[in-house]
Protein backbone atom coordinates (compact mmCIF):
# COMPACT_ATOMS: atom_id res chain seq x y z
CA UNK A 1 0.00 0.00 0.00
CA UNK A 2 1.52 3.32 -1.01
CA UNK A 3 1.15 6.57 0.88
CA UNK A 4 -1.71 7.90 -1.25
CA UNK A 5 -3.91 4.94 -0.29
CA UNK A 6 -3.05 5.43 3.36
CA UNK A 7 -3.88 9.13 3.10
CA UNK A 8 -7.22 8.43 1.42
CA UNK A 9 -8.11 5.88 4.11
CA UNK A 10 -7.25 8.33 6.88
CA UNK A 11 -9.35 11.01 5.18
CA UNK A 12 -12.30 8.61 4.83
CA UNK A 13 -12.14 7.71 8.53
CA UNK A 14 -11.88 11.39 9.44
CA UNK A 15 -14.94 12.18 7.31
CA UNK A 16 -16.94 9.33 8.85
CA UNK A 17 -16.00 10.40 12.37
CA UNK A 18 -16.94 14.00 11.63
CA UNK A 19 -20.29 12.99 10.15
CA UNK A 20 -21.09 10.79 13.16
CA UNK A 21 -20.00 13.53 15.57
CA UNK A 22 -22.16 16.21 13.95
CA UNK A 23 -25.19 13.89 13.70
CA UNK A 24 -24.74 12.80 17.32
CA UNK A 25 -24.43 16.34 18.65
CA UNK A 26 -27.51 17.56 16.77
CA UNK A 27 -29.42 14.48 17.96
CA UNK A 28 -28.37 15.22 21.53
CA UNK A 29 -29.50 18.84 21.22
CA UNK A 30 -33.03 17.58 20.57
CA UNK A 31 -32.75 14.76 23.11
CA UNK A 32 -31.93 17.38 25.75
CA UNK A 33 -35.05 19.29 24.77
CA UNK A 34 -37.09 16.07 24.81
CA UNK A 35 -35.79 15.34 28.31
CA UNK A 36 -37.01 18.73 29.57
CA UNK A 37 -40.31 18.46 27.69
CA UNK A 38 -41.09 14.98 29.04
CA UNK A 39 -40.17 16.08 32.54
CA UNK A 40 -42.40 19.12 32.17
CA UNK A 41 -45.31 17.11 30.75
CA UNK A 42 -45.23 14.69 33.70
CA UNK A 43 -45.42 17.68 36.05
CA UNK A 44 -48.18 19.34 33.96
CA UNK A 45 -45.89 22.19 32.88
CA UNK A 46 -45.16 23.37 29.35
CA UNK A 47 -41.38 23.17 29.44
CA UNK A 48 -39.20 25.32 27.18
CA UNK A 49 -41.51 26.86 24.55
CA UNK A 50 -40.11 30.27 23.67
CA UNK A 51 -37.13 29.79 21.34
CA UNK A 52 -38.36 28.60 17.94
CA UNK A 53 -41.59 26.68 17.30
CA UNK A 54 -42.49 24.57 20.39
CA UNK A 55 -39.12 25.61 21.85
CA UNK A 56 -37.32 23.39 19.35
CA UNK A 57 -34.27 25.67 19.21
CA UNK A 58 -33.90 25.95 22.99
CA UNK A 59 -30.75 23.79 23.10
CA UNK A 60 -29.04 25.95 20.48
CA UNK A 61 -29.88 29.09 22.44
CA UNK A 62 -28.41 27.43 25.53
CA UNK A 63 -25.28 26.56 23.57
CA UNK A 64 -24.81 30.20 22.54
CA UNK A 65 -25.39 31.35 26.11
CA UNK A 66 -22.77 28.99 27.55
CA UNK A 67 -20.16 29.73 24.90
CA UNK A 68 -20.52 33.51 25.17
CA UNK A 69 -20.26 33.57 28.97
CA UNK A 70 -16.96 34.29 30.69
CA UNK A 71 -15.28 31.21 32.14
CA UNK A 72 -14.25 31.67 35.74
CA UNK A 73 -11.60 29.65 37.56
CA UNK A 74 -11.58 29.74 41.38
CA UNK A 75 -8.30 31.13 42.73
CA UNK A 76 -7.71 28.11 44.97
CA UNK A 77 -8.30 25.60 42.16
CA UNK A 78 -5.67 23.43 40.54
CA UNK A 79 -5.95 25.17 37.19
CA UNK A 80 -4.68 22.45 34.83
CA UNK A 81 -6.78 19.63 36.29
CA UNK A 82 -9.77 21.97 36.71
CA UNK A 83 -9.83 22.63 32.96
CA UNK A 84 -8.81 19.08 32.01
CA UNK A 85 -11.76 17.47 33.83
CA UNK A 86 -14.60 18.63 31.53
CA UNK A 87 -12.48 17.83 28.48
CA UNK A 88 -11.85 14.29 29.78
CA UNK A 89 -15.57 13.77 30.43
CA UNK A 90 -16.60 14.99 26.99
CA UNK A 91 -13.86 13.34 24.91
CA UNK A 92 -14.20 9.94 26.60
CA UNK A 93 -17.97 9.98 26.19
CA UNK A 94 -17.67 10.77 22.49
CA UNK A 95 -14.88 8.20 21.95
CA UNK A 96 -17.21 5.36 22.90
CA UNK A 97 -19.30 6.00 19.77
CA UNK A 98 -16.43 4.86 17.52
CA UNK A 99 -17.54 1.22 17.85
CA UNK A 100 -21.34 1.61 17.94
CA UNK A 101 -22.90 0.02 14.83
CA UNK A 102 -25.87 2.18 13.85
CA UNK A 103 -26.85 0.14 10.76
CA UNK A 104 -25.45 -2.99 9.03
CA UNK A 105 -21.82 -2.12 8.27
CA UNK A 106 -22.22 1.48 9.48
CA UNK A 107 -19.56 1.56 12.14
CA UNK A 108 -16.30 3.51 12.25
CA UNK A 109 -14.20 0.80 13.93
CA UNK A 110 -15.60 -2.74 13.76
CA UNK A 111 -13.57 -4.00 16.73
CA UNK A 112 -13.59 -7.66 17.73
CA UNK A 113 -13.79 -6.57 21.33
CA UNK A 114 -16.31 -3.75 20.85
CA UNK A 115 -18.27 -4.54 24.02
CA UNK A 116 -15.12 -4.43 26.12
CA UNK A 117 -14.10 -1.15 24.48
CA UNK A 118 -17.37 0.57 25.40
CA UNK A 119 -17.22 -0.95 28.89
CA UNK A 120 -13.65 0.30 29.35
CA UNK A 121 -14.36 3.79 28.02
CA UNK A 122 -17.51 4.23 30.08
CA UNK A 123 -15.66 3.10 33.20
CA UNK A 124 -13.21 5.95 32.62
CA UNK A 125 -16.05 8.49 32.76
CA UNK A 126 -15.65 8.66 36.53
CA UNK A 127 -12.29 10.42 36.14
CA UNK A 128 -13.84 13.61 34.80
CA UNK A 129 -16.02 13.81 37.90
CA UNK A 130 -13.26 12.96 40.40
CA UNK A 131 -10.79 15.37 38.79
CA UNK A 132 -13.35 18.17 38.61
CA UNK A 133 -14.46 17.61 42.18
CA UNK A 134 -10.95 17.54 43.56
CA UNK A 135 -9.48 20.36 41.47
CA UNK A 136 -12.28 22.78 42.43
CA UNK A 137 -10.77 22.89 45.94
CA UNK A 138 -14.21 23.30 47.46
CA UNK A 139 -16.13 21.12 49.88
CA UNK A 140 -19.33 20.30 47.98
CA UNK A 141 -17.59 19.29 44.74
CA UNK A 142 -15.18 17.15 46.73
CA UNK A 143 -17.98 15.30 48.52
CA UNK A 144 -19.69 14.78 45.19
CA UNK A 145 -16.49 13.35 43.70
CA UNK A 146 -16.18 10.85 46.56
CA UNK A 147 -19.80 9.80 46.18
CA UNK A 148 -19.54 9.34 42.45
CA UNK A 149 -16.33 7.32 42.66
CA UNK A 150 -18.01 4.81 44.96
CA UNK A 151 -21.28 4.82 43.02
CA UNK A 152 -19.88 4.33 39.53
CA UNK A 153 -17.41 1.63 40.56
CA UNK A 154 -20.19 -0.31 42.33
CA UNK A 155 -22.63 -0.35 39.43
CA UNK A 156 -19.96 -1.11 36.83
CA UNK A 157 -19.58 -4.54 38.42
CA UNK A 158 -23.19 -5.56 37.87
CA UNK A 159 -23.22 -4.06 34.35
CA UNK A 160 -20.17 -6.23 33.61
CA UNK A 161 -21.96 -9.41 34.67
CA UNK A 162 -25.09 -8.49 32.73
CA UNK A 163 -22.96 -7.98 29.63
CA UNK A 164 -21.37 -11.40 30.20
CA UNK A 165 -24.77 -13.12 30.08
CA UNK A 166 -25.50 -11.47 26.72
CA UNK A 167 -22.06 -12.40 25.42
CA UNK A 168 -22.63 -16.03 26.32
CA UNK A 169 -25.90 -16.05 24.36
CA UNK A 170 -24.41 -14.25 21.35
CA UNK A 171 -21.01 -15.96 21.36
CA UNK A 172 -19.12 -12.84 20.31
CA UNK A 173 -17.72 -9.59 21.67
CA UNK A 174 -18.29 -7.83 18.37
CA UNK A 175 -21.29 -5.49 18.60
CA UNK A 176 -22.41 -6.12 15.00
CA UNK A 177 -22.30 -9.88 15.55
CA UNK A 178 -24.29 -9.53 18.78
CA UNK A 179 -27.02 -7.76 16.79
CA UNK A 180 -26.91 -10.41 14.06
CA UNK A 181 -27.16 -13.16 16.68
CA UNK A 182 -30.58 -11.76 17.67
CA UNK A 183 -31.83 -11.95 14.09
CA UNK A 184 -34.36 -14.78 14.01
CA UNK A 185 -37.83 -15.85 12.91
CA UNK A 186 -39.62 -14.39 15.90
CA UNK A 187 -38.68 -10.75 15.37
CA UNK A 188 -38.73 -8.69 18.53
CA UNK A 189 -39.73 -11.72 20.62
CA UNK A 190 -36.37 -13.31 19.81
CA UNK A 191 -34.30 -10.36 20.98
CA UNK A 192 -32.47 -10.81 24.26
CA UNK A 193 -34.74 -8.53 26.30
CA UNK A 194 -37.30 -11.35 26.62
CA UNK A 195 -35.17 -14.41 27.46
CA UNK A 196 -32.89 -12.25 29.61
CA UNK A 197 -35.62 -9.97 31.01
CA UNK A 198 -34.24 -9.75 34.59
CA UNK A 199 -30.85 -8.87 33.14
CA UNK A 200 -32.42 -6.13 31.00
CA UNK A 201 -34.01 -4.59 34.10
CA UNK A 202 -30.72 -4.75 36.02
CA UNK A 203 -28.90 -3.26 33.04
CA UNK A 204 -31.37 -0.39 32.80
CA UNK A 205 -31.20 0.48 36.51
CA UNK A 206 -27.41 0.13 36.56
CA UNK A 207 -27.18 2.35 33.48
CA UNK A 208 -29.16 5.01 35.34
CA UNK A 209 -26.71 4.77 38.23
CA UNK A 210 -23.66 4.64 35.98
CA UNK A 211 -24.63 7.84 34.17
CA UNK A 212 -25.67 9.63 37.38
CA UNK A 213 -29.22 10.03 36.16
CA UNK A 214 -32.11 10.47 38.59
CA UNK A 215 -33.08 8.61 40.79
CA UNK A 216 -29.36 8.01 41.35
CA UNK A 217 -28.12 11.57 40.80
CA UNK A 218 -26.56 11.79 44.26
CA UNK A 219 -23.48 13.25 42.62
CA UNK A 220 -25.36 16.46 41.91
CA UNK A 221 -28.13 16.23 44.50
CA UNK A 222 -29.01 19.92 44.70
CA UNK A 223 -30.66 19.72 48.09
CA UNK A 224 -27.48 18.33 49.65
CA UNK A 225 -24.51 19.31 47.50
CA UNK A 226 -25.51 22.54 45.68
CA UNK A 227 -24.61 21.35 42.15
CA UNK A 228 -22.20 18.58 43.11
CA UNK A 229 -18.92 18.41 41.25
CA UNK A 230 -20.09 21.15 38.85
CA UNK A 231 -20.58 23.78 41.58
CA UNK A 232 -17.50 25.82 40.67
CA UNK A 233 -17.94 25.46 36.91
CA UNK A 234 -19.58 27.86 34.51
CA UNK A 235 -19.79 28.71 30.80
CA UNK A 236 -17.97 26.39 28.36
CA UNK A 237 -16.44 23.93 30.90
CA UNK A 238 -19.90 23.44 32.39
CA UNK A 239 -21.30 22.95 28.90
CA UNK A 240 -18.70 20.24 28.27
CA UNK A 241 -19.70 18.44 31.47
CA UNK A 242 -23.37 18.54 30.49
CA UNK A 243 -22.59 17.41 26.96
CA UNK A 244 -20.39 14.55 28.21
CA UNK A 245 -23.15 13.46 30.57
CA UNK A 246 -25.78 13.33 27.82
CA UNK A 247 -23.42 11.62 25.37
CA UNK A 248 -22.74 8.99 28.05
CA UNK A 249 -26.50 8.56 28.50
CA UNK A 250 -26.91 8.06 24.75
CA UNK A 251 -24.05 5.53 24.81
CA UNK A 252 -25.86 3.57 27.51
CA UNK A 253 -29.10 3.76 25.46
CA UNK A 254 -27.16 2.48 22.44
CA UNK A 255 -25.70 -0.34 24.54
CA UNK A 256 -29.18 -1.33 25.71
CA UNK A 257 -30.45 -1.17 22.13
CA UNK A 258 -27.64 -3.34 20.79
CA UNK A 259 -27.47 -5.88 23.61
CA UNK A 260 -31.19 -6.31 24.32
CA UNK A 261 -33.33 -4.67 21.64
CA UNK A 262 -31.75 -6.05 18.48
CA UNK A 263 -29.87 -2.94 17.31
CA UNK A 264 -30.87 -2.07 13.74
CA UNK A 265 -33.13 -5.13 13.26
CA UNK A 266 -36.77 -4.67 12.33
CA UNK A 267 -39.13 -5.72 15.17
CA UNK A 268 -41.39 -7.62 12.75
CA UNK A 269 -39.28 -9.75 10.42
CA UNK A 270 -41.23 -9.62 7.14
CA UNK A 271 -41.68 -7.52 4.05
CA UNK A 272 -42.97 -3.98 4.60
CA UNK A 273 -41.11 -3.60 7.87
CA UNK A 274 -37.77 -4.96 6.64
CA UNK A 275 -37.74 -2.35 3.85
CA UNK A 276 -37.30 0.39 6.44
CA UNK A 277 -33.57 1.21 6.72
CA UNK A 278 -31.81 -0.18 9.80
CA UNK A 279 -30.77 3.32 10.84
CA UNK A 280 -34.42 4.30 11.38
CA UNK A 281 -35.09 1.32 13.65
CA UNK A 282 -31.88 2.03 15.56
CA UNK A 283 -32.79 5.67 16.17
CA UNK A 284 -36.36 4.73 17.15
CA UNK A 285 -35.05 2.21 19.69
CA UNK A 286 -32.57 4.78 20.96
CA UNK A 287 -35.44 7.22 21.48
CA UNK A 288 -37.46 4.52 23.27
CA UNK A 289 -34.58 3.79 25.64
CA UNK A 290 -34.14 7.50 26.30
CA UNK A 291 -37.86 7.87 26.96
CA UNK A 292 -37.47 5.26 29.71
CA UNK A 293 -34.54 7.25 31.13
CA UNK A 294 -36.56 10.47 31.03
CA UNK A 295 -39.65 8.90 32.64
CA UNK A 296 -37.49 7.44 35.43
CA UNK A 297 -36.16 10.95 36.06
CA UNK A 298 -39.65 12.42 36.16
CA UNK A 299 -41.37 9.79 38.27
CA UNK A 300 -38.94 8.29 40.79
CA UNK A 301 -37.74 10.10 43.93
CA UNK A 302 -34.01 10.24 44.61
CA UNK A 303 -32.40 7.31 46.44
CA UNK A 304 -30.66 7.73 49.75
CA UNK A 305 -26.95 7.00 49.58
CA UNK A 306 -26.90 3.89 51.79
CA UNK A 307 -29.88 2.47 49.87
CA UNK A 308 -28.00 3.05 46.62
CA UNK A 309 -25.01 1.08 47.88
CA UNK A 310 -27.25 -1.67 49.25
CA UNK A 311 -29.02 -2.02 45.91
CA UNK A 312 -25.73 -2.24 44.00
CA UNK A 313 -23.79 -4.64 46.21
CA UNK A 314 -26.43 -6.69 48.01
CA UNK A 315 -29.14 -7.02 45.36
CA UNK A 316 -27.79 -6.55 41.84
CA UNK A 317 -24.37 -8.15 42.29
CA UNK A 318 -25.64 -11.50 43.71
CA UNK A 319 -28.52 -11.66 41.22
CA UNK A 320 -26.29 -11.01 38.23
CA UNK A 321 -23.64 -13.45 39.51
CA UNK A 322 -26.24 -16.20 39.85
CA UNK A 323 -27.64 -15.27 36.44
CA UNK A 324 -24.23 -15.81 34.80
CA UNK A 325 -24.12 -19.34 36.25
CA UNK A 326 -27.75 -20.09 35.34
CA UNK A 327 -27.47 -18.78 31.77
CA UNK A 328 -24.22 -20.68 31.22
CA UNK A 329 -25.80 -23.88 32.61
CA UNK A 330 -28.93 -23.56 30.49
CA UNK A 331 -26.92 -22.86 27.33
CA UNK A 332 -24.61 -25.79 28.02
CA UNK A 333 -27.19 -28.41 28.94
CA UNK A 334 -29.74 -27.52 26.28
CA UNK A 335 -26.99 -27.48 23.67
CA UNK A 336 -28.00 -24.01 22.48
CA UNK A 337 -24.62 -22.43 23.24
CA UNK A 338 -23.13 -20.72 20.16
CA UNK A 339 -20.11 -22.48 18.72
CA UNK B 1 8.89 5.01 9.12
CA UNK B 2 5.62 3.15 9.20
CA UNK B 3 2.55 4.34 11.09
CA UNK B 4 2.84 1.51 13.62
CA UNK B 5 6.43 2.43 14.42
CA UNK B 6 5.48 6.09 14.86
CA UNK B 7 2.72 5.11 17.29
CA UNK B 8 5.08 2.76 19.13
CA UNK B 9 7.57 5.57 19.76
CA UNK B 10 4.76 7.93 20.77
CA UNK B 11 3.24 5.49 23.28
CA UNK B 12 6.62 4.36 24.57
CA UNK B 13 7.88 7.91 25.05
CA UNK B 14 4.73 9.08 26.85
CA UNK B 15 4.73 5.89 28.94
CA UNK B 16 8.29 6.38 30.16
CA UNK B 17 7.85 10.13 30.64
CA UNK B 18 4.65 9.73 32.65
CA UNK B 19 6.18 6.89 34.70
CA UNK B 20 9.00 9.30 35.55
CA UNK B 21 6.50 12.00 36.46
CA UNK B 22 4.75 9.55 38.83
CA UNK B 23 7.79 9.52 41.11
CA UNK B 24 8.96 13.09 40.55
CA UNK B 25 5.66 14.95 40.80
CA UNK B 26 5.22 16.92 44.04
CA UNK B 27 1.49 16.42 44.33
CA UNK B 28 0.35 12.82 44.98
CA UNK B 29 -2.92 13.37 43.10
CA UNK B 30 -0.94 14.40 40.04
CA UNK B 31 1.24 11.31 40.55
CA UNK B 32 -1.82 9.08 40.38
CA UNK B 33 -3.08 10.89 37.28
CA UNK B 34 0.29 10.33 35.60
CA UNK B 35 0.10 6.68 36.66
CA UNK B 36 -3.24 6.46 34.84
CA UNK B 37 -1.66 8.05 31.76
CA UNK B 38 1.08 5.40 31.95
CA UNK B 39 -1.52 2.60 32.13
CA UNK B 40 -3.40 3.94 29.13
CA UNK B 41 -0.21 4.18 27.08
CA UNK B 42 0.74 0.63 28.06
CA UNK B 43 -2.69 -0.41 26.75
CA UNK B 44 -1.81 1.37 23.50
CA UNK B 45 1.39 -0.67 23.23
CA UNK B 46 -0.61 -3.87 23.79
CA UNK B 47 -2.94 -2.92 20.94
CA UNK B 48 0.04 -2.31 18.64
CA UNK B 49 1.25 -5.89 19.09
CA UNK B 50 -2.26 -7.23 18.46
CA UNK B 51 -3.23 -8.07 22.04
CA UNK B 52 -6.41 -6.01 22.12
CA UNK B 53 -8.07 -8.15 24.80
CA UNK B 54 -5.20 -7.64 27.25
CA UNK B 55 -5.16 -3.92 26.44
CA UNK B 56 -8.83 -3.46 27.24
CA UNK B 57 -8.64 -5.63 30.37
CA UNK B 58 -5.75 -3.44 31.52
CA UNK B 59 -7.92 -0.35 31.03
CA UNK B 60 -11.00 -1.88 32.68
CA UNK B 61 -9.24 -3.35 35.71
CA UNK B 62 -6.35 -0.99 36.41
CA UNK B 63 -7.56 2.34 35.07
CA UNK B 64 -11.27 1.84 35.64
CA UNK B 65 -11.16 0.28 39.10
CA UNK B 66 -7.78 0.09 40.85
CA UNK B 67 -6.58 3.60 39.99
CA UNK B 68 -9.97 5.06 40.97
CA UNK B 69 -9.46 3.62 44.45
CA UNK B 70 -5.87 4.97 44.53
CA UNK B 71 -7.16 8.40 43.61
CA UNK B 72 -9.96 8.04 46.15
CA UNK B 73 -7.48 7.41 48.97
CA UNK B 74 -4.84 9.90 47.85
CA UNK B 75 -7.36 12.73 47.50
CA UNK B 76 -8.36 12.33 51.12
CA UNK B 77 -4.78 12.42 52.44
CA UNK B 78 -3.98 15.54 54.38
CA UNK B 79 -0.19 15.57 54.15
CA UNK B 80 2.18 18.48 54.58
CA UNK B 81 4.53 17.93 51.68
CA UNK B 82 7.26 20.27 52.95
CA UNK B 83 7.47 18.24 56.13
CA UNK B 84 7.43 15.03 54.14
CA UNK B 85 10.51 16.00 52.15
CA UNK B 86 12.60 16.93 55.21
CA UNK B 87 13.96 13.46 55.91
CA UNK B 88 14.86 12.90 52.26
CA UNK B 89 18.66 12.83 52.64
CA UNK B 90 18.44 10.74 55.78
CA UNK B 91 16.54 7.95 54.00
CA UNK B 92 18.42 8.24 50.72
CA UNK B 93 21.02 5.46 51.40
CA UNK B 94 18.32 2.96 52.40
CA UNK B 95 16.31 3.86 49.31
CA UNK B 96 19.33 3.46 47.04
CA UNK B 97 20.09 0.02 48.52
CA UNK B 98 16.48 -1.16 48.04
CA UNK B 99 16.46 0.21 44.50
CA UNK B 100 19.72 -1.55 43.64
CA UNK B 101 18.43 -4.87 44.99
CA UNK B 102 15.29 -4.52 42.87
CA UNK B 103 17.35 -3.66 39.79
CA UNK B 104 19.63 -6.67 40.32
CA UNK B 105 16.65 -8.97 40.76
CA UNK B 106 15.02 -7.63 37.62
CA UNK B 107 18.20 -8.21 35.62
CA UNK B 108 18.45 -11.75 37.01
CA UNK B 109 14.83 -12.51 36.14
CA UNK B 110 15.10 -11.16 32.61
CA UNK B 111 18.44 -12.92 32.08
CA UNK B 112 17.07 -16.31 33.16
CA UNK B 113 13.77 -16.00 31.26
CA UNK B 114 12.38 -19.45 30.45
CA UNK B 115 9.15 -20.12 28.59
CA UNK B 116 7.08 -22.89 30.15
CA UNK B 117 7.34 -26.29 28.42
CA UNK B 118 3.62 -26.40 27.60
CA UNK B 119 3.37 -22.95 26.01
CA UNK B 120 4.66 -23.61 22.53
CA UNK B 121 2.59 -26.79 22.15
CA UNK B 122 -0.49 -24.99 23.51
CA UNK B 123 -0.04 -22.18 21.02
CA UNK B 124 0.35 -24.65 18.18
CA UNK B 125 -2.54 -26.86 19.27
CA UNK B 126 -5.12 -24.05 19.06
CA UNK B 127 -6.72 -24.55 15.66
CA UNK B 128 -5.61 -21.93 13.20
CA UNK B 129 -2.90 -20.56 15.48
CA UNK B 130 -2.81 -17.25 17.33
CA UNK B 131 -2.59 -15.08 14.24
CA UNK B 132 -5.92 -16.02 12.68
CA UNK B 133 -7.91 -16.49 15.85
CA UNK B 134 -9.50 -13.79 17.93
CA UNK B 135 -7.58 -12.90 21.07
CA UNK B 136 -10.36 -13.81 23.46
CA UNK B 137 -10.82 -17.30 22.04
CA UNK B 138 -7.08 -18.01 21.99
CA UNK B 139 -6.55 -16.90 25.59
CA UNK B 140 -9.61 -18.79 26.81
CA UNK B 141 -8.51 -21.96 25.06
CA UNK B 142 -5.14 -21.95 26.81
CA UNK B 143 -6.37 -20.62 30.14
CA UNK B 144 -9.33 -22.96 30.65
CA UNK B 145 -7.72 -26.14 29.37
CA UNK B 146 -3.97 -26.40 30.03
CA UNK B 147 -3.79 -23.95 32.93
CA UNK B 148 -7.17 -24.51 34.57
CA UNK B 149 -5.66 -25.55 37.95
CA UNK B 150 -3.39 -22.51 38.09
CA UNK B 151 -6.33 -20.34 37.13
CA UNK B 152 -8.49 -21.81 39.90
CA UNK B 153 -5.63 -21.51 42.39
CA UNK B 154 -5.26 -17.82 41.53
CA UNK B 155 -9.00 -17.43 42.08
CA UNK B 156 -8.75 -19.06 45.51
CA UNK B 157 -5.87 -16.78 46.51
CA UNK B 158 -7.99 -13.76 45.62
CA UNK B 159 -10.97 -15.20 47.50
CA UNK B 160 -8.86 -15.73 50.63
CA UNK B 161 -7.57 -12.15 50.36
CA UNK B 162 -11.12 -10.87 49.99
CA UNK B 163 -12.39 -12.80 52.99
CA UNK B 164 -9.39 -11.58 54.96
CA UNK B 165 -10.19 -7.96 54.13
CA UNK B 166 -13.81 -8.46 55.15
CA UNK B 167 -12.83 -10.12 58.44
CA UNK B 168 -10.41 -7.28 59.24
CA UNK B 169 -13.07 -4.62 58.84
CA UNK B 170 -16.01 -6.51 60.31
CA UNK B 171 -17.32 -4.91 63.51
CA UNK B 172 -20.31 -6.15 65.40
CA UNK B 173 -21.93 -3.12 66.98
CA UNK B 174 -24.67 -3.41 69.51
CA UNK B 175 -27.48 -0.87 69.69
CA UNK B 176 -27.41 -0.20 65.96
CA UNK B 177 -30.87 0.15 64.46
CA UNK B 178 -30.81 -1.14 60.93
CA UNK B 179 -33.33 -0.52 58.21
CA UNK B 180 -35.30 -3.60 57.25
CA UNK B 181 -36.30 -2.74 53.71
CA UNK B 182 -38.47 -5.82 53.13
CA UNK B 183 -40.51 -5.13 56.25
CA UNK B 184 -40.87 -1.47 55.25
CA UNK B 185 -42.03 -2.24 51.75
CA UNK B 186 -44.47 -4.98 52.73
CA UNK B 187 -46.21 -3.06 55.52
CA UNK B 188 -49.63 -1.92 54.45
CA UNK B 189 -51.06 0.17 57.28
CA UNK B 190 -49.06 3.36 56.76
CA UNK B 191 -48.89 3.59 52.98
CA UNK B 192 -51.83 4.28 50.75
CA UNK B 193 -51.66 4.20 46.97
CA UNK B 194 -53.85 6.93 45.50
CA UNK B 195 -54.84 7.31 41.88
CA UNK B 196 -54.35 10.99 41.08
CA UNK B 197 -56.27 12.34 38.11
CA UNK B 198 -54.23 14.65 35.84
CA UNK B 199 -55.08 18.34 36.15
CA UNK B 200 -57.22 17.91 39.23
CA UNK B 201 -54.97 16.71 41.99
CA UNK B 202 -56.26 15.11 45.15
Amino acid sequence: MNWQDTLIQVLIILGQSLALLVALLIFIAFILLADRKIWAAVQLRRGPNVVGPFGLLQSFADLLKFVLKEPTIPSGANKAIFLLAPLVTCVLALAAWAVVPIAPGWVIADLNVGVLYIFAISSLGVYGIIMGGWASNSKYPFLAALRSAAQMVSYEVSIGFVIITVLMCAGSLNLSEIVEAQNGRFGFLGWYWLPLLPMFVIFFVSALAETNRPPFDLVEAESELVAGFMTEYGSTPYLLFMLGEYVAIMTMCAMGTILFLGGWLSPIPFAPFTWVPGLVWFVLKLCFMFFLFAMAKAMVPRYRYDQLMRLGWKVFLPISLVAVVVVAGVLHFTGTAPQ
Amino acid sequence: MSVAAAFFYLFAFVLVASAFMVISSRNPVQSVLFLILAFVNAAGLFILIGAEFLALILVVVYVGAVAVLFLFVVMMLDVDFVELRQGFLQYLPVGVVVGLIFLAELVLVVGAWVTGPGVSSAVKSSPGGIATESNVRAIAQVLYTDYIYFFQAAGFVLLVAMIGAIVLTLRHKVNVRRQNITAQVTRSSTIEVVKVRPGQGL
